[in-house]
């Protein structure tokens, strides 16, 4: 019997995302990303380059926030910006809209010139969509965040890159958005949010009902893969024995079900 | 005649004093990482006004802001990175009290500083396209490829307007009196940037040491700042309290804590500034000692 919680489920799911990289830059935003990479880096993609998060590329797998004991190379900000137009890295961004284009934003909620509330600023998204793969994280996935249109475009969906020319589509990938409910990637008809998997305990309807706009649905929507024996193991016993991923994901009852 | 190069030394004072109303001011460092808080501080308690800030921003941002000093903003973000959000820029930009405001991606500030060290008026780059970025900031165009691509298409890119600055304000860990500077952290940032996008540069730092001392314990890799780029240096010890300066120290995340409380409503600012920054240096510094000797009492 399988006990994987609901943030070791969305653990595995973003790992999943890294899994078919090679040899790039896996770039996570916040802590489940960072967990998913580097559960990746040890199983499923191990040639995966990871960093601090600051300005050190580790040689080994550190567990969350501990310092990293190899290091194999520098990547201090400026040559993020350098390795993000080379191509060769997949980033994991937060978003806290989305919409039914894939276009994400973290620069402010409400209208531009005097927003309701102001976020980060655009931060790099607007770079990351249009040179390197681009996937996003959703620890709480509501209609607040699943948008029919994002309020400011920060991170640019496939459809806008095409509006705006081959310069911006040519390298526009955006891989999956990975939420506490489900999995989607960006390949519905017209260039729309598609529902992949739901994360066990959960249902399609559940998904739908806390989902702004109308999900491309094809088909029986399969169950998000549990994590295995071994990669729970990891998760637990060397990446996040503090169990850091439950308070960004608490667990849910249902899901053992 | 001295056969050295000359002394730029010189105090936070005087570099605030030959600074003008309405200039174009770079701020170096990286969110809530080295900055030259000491003269932010300095700004925010002199008379000038209408400043265009260029920066990474952080609290240097948030101060400026909420002191009423910035008539444009040009930032690809604002954070502090333990506290995600900074409130004073949130309460500036939600009372929209900043009357130009220009956000950009973080790839394309970098690319518009070094549009500006060439001396380019602009350098192109994919980040923009697509994005509101372009929507909101009209003025940036777009230029077309004069070179076909592998497909024979003739791409499209964001210009990117040059950041030209009339004055970049940098710390480093260390600095001589001619104006050579080394950062002895993991990340250069983009100083060296800021120095050559702008007219006029001042380095504080938390020490000057003789030329032979910026070497002399660390690779020559670390210089990042040659006296060609530098107008004046002042020695500023803690002077990018409460950001980093690693490895000299880390940021002040319990100041930064009461920082960011004290912002939330206008008593508290006002307690805040009339115990930490209406003052000078000195007294700031004292008054931050004094925070932490009371912090260790409770």
């Amino acid at each position: 019997m399988n006990d994987a919680t609901r943030a070791e489920v969305c653990a595995a799911a973003i790992a999943d995302a890294f899994k078919d990289d090679g040899e790039i830059f896996g770039s996570p935003m916040g802590m489940l990303p960072m967990l998913g990479v580097r559960l990746a880096k040890l199983t499923s993609n191990p040639d995966l380059v990871i960093s601090d998060g600051e300005a050190l590329f580790l040689g080994g797998v550190p567990p969350l926030f501990a310092k990293g004991d190899v290091i194999e190379g520098w990547i201090p900000f400026r040559r993020v910006f350098d390795v993000i137009a080379y191509g060769r890295r997949h980033v994991m961004m937060g978003a806290t809209q989305v919409d039914k284009h894939g276009n994400q934003n973290i620069s402010a909620i409400g209208d531009f010139a005097q927003p309701k509330r102001q976020l980060l600023g655009s931060r790099g998204a607007p770079g990351n969509t249009v040179n390197n793969r681009t996937s996003y994280w959703v620890p709480k996935h509501s209609d607040r965040v699943f948008v029919e249109h994002v309020d400011i475009v920060s991170g640019v969906g496939p459809k806008r890159a095409k509006e705006a020319g081959i310069g911006a589509s040519k390298y526009n990938d955006i891989h999956r958005i990975v939420s506490n409910l489900a999995v989607f990637d960006v390949k519905g008809a017209d260039d729309t949010v598609r529902l992949l998997s739901v994360h066990p305990g959960v249902t399609v309807d559940e998904v739908r009902a806390n989902t702004g706009f109308e999900l491309a649905i094809e088909g029986d929507v399969p169950e998000t893969r549990l994590p295995t024996l071994e990669e729970l193991t990891i998760i637990r016993e060397v990446l996040d024995p503090k169990k850091l991923r439950d308070r960004e994901v608490p667990p849910v009852q249902a899901a053992a079900s | 005649m001295s056969s050295k190069p000359r002394d730029k030394r010189t105090s936070i004072e005087d570099v605030v004093a030959s600074l003008e109303d309405g200039m174009t001011i770079g701020i170096g460092g990286w969110g809530p990482r080295r900055k030259p808080m000491a003269l932010i501080r300095a700004i925010r308690n002199s008379d000038l006004k209408d400043l265009t800030i260029v920066s990474w921003g952080g609290a240097d941002v948030g101060l400026l802001a909420r002191a009423g000093k910035i008539r444009k903003l040009v930032y690809a973000f604002v954070s502090l990175d333990s506290v995600p959000l900074e409130p004073n820029f949130q309460k500036a930009r939600q009372e929209k009290s900043i009357p130009e405001i220009v956000e950009i991606d973080e790839g394309m500030f970098q690319t518009g500083l070094l549009a500006a060290s060439q001396r380019m008026p602009f350098l192109p780059m994919r980040a923009g396209l697509g994005s509101d970025v372009l929507v909101n900031n009209p003025d940036i165009k777009t230029v077309a490829s004069p070179y076909p691509d592998a497909d024979g298409e003739f791409e499209k890119f964001t210009a990117v307007p040059a950041l030209r600055l009339d004055v970049a304000l940098i710390h480093m860990n260390r600095a001589d009196q001619h104006g050579n500077a080394s950062y002895l952290g993991p990340d250069p940032y983009f100083d060296d940037l800021f120095a050559m996008a702008a007219d006029r540069v001042f380095v504080t730092t938390e020490q000057i040491v003789d030329t032979a001392g910026l070497t002399v314990d660390t690779p020559v890799q670390r210089v990042l700042i040659n006296r060609i780029m530098v107008d004046g240096v002042v020695e500023t010890p803690n002077g990018a309290h409460f950001t980093t300066c690693t490895p000299d120290y880390e940021r002040d995340e319990k100041f930064q804590k009461a920082y960011a409380a004290a912002a939330k409503d206008d008593e508290s600012w006002a307690a805040f500034e009339a115990r930490f920054l209406n003052g000078d240096e000195a007294a700031y510094q004292s008054a931050v000692q004094e925070f932490h000797a009371q912090e260790e009492n409770k």
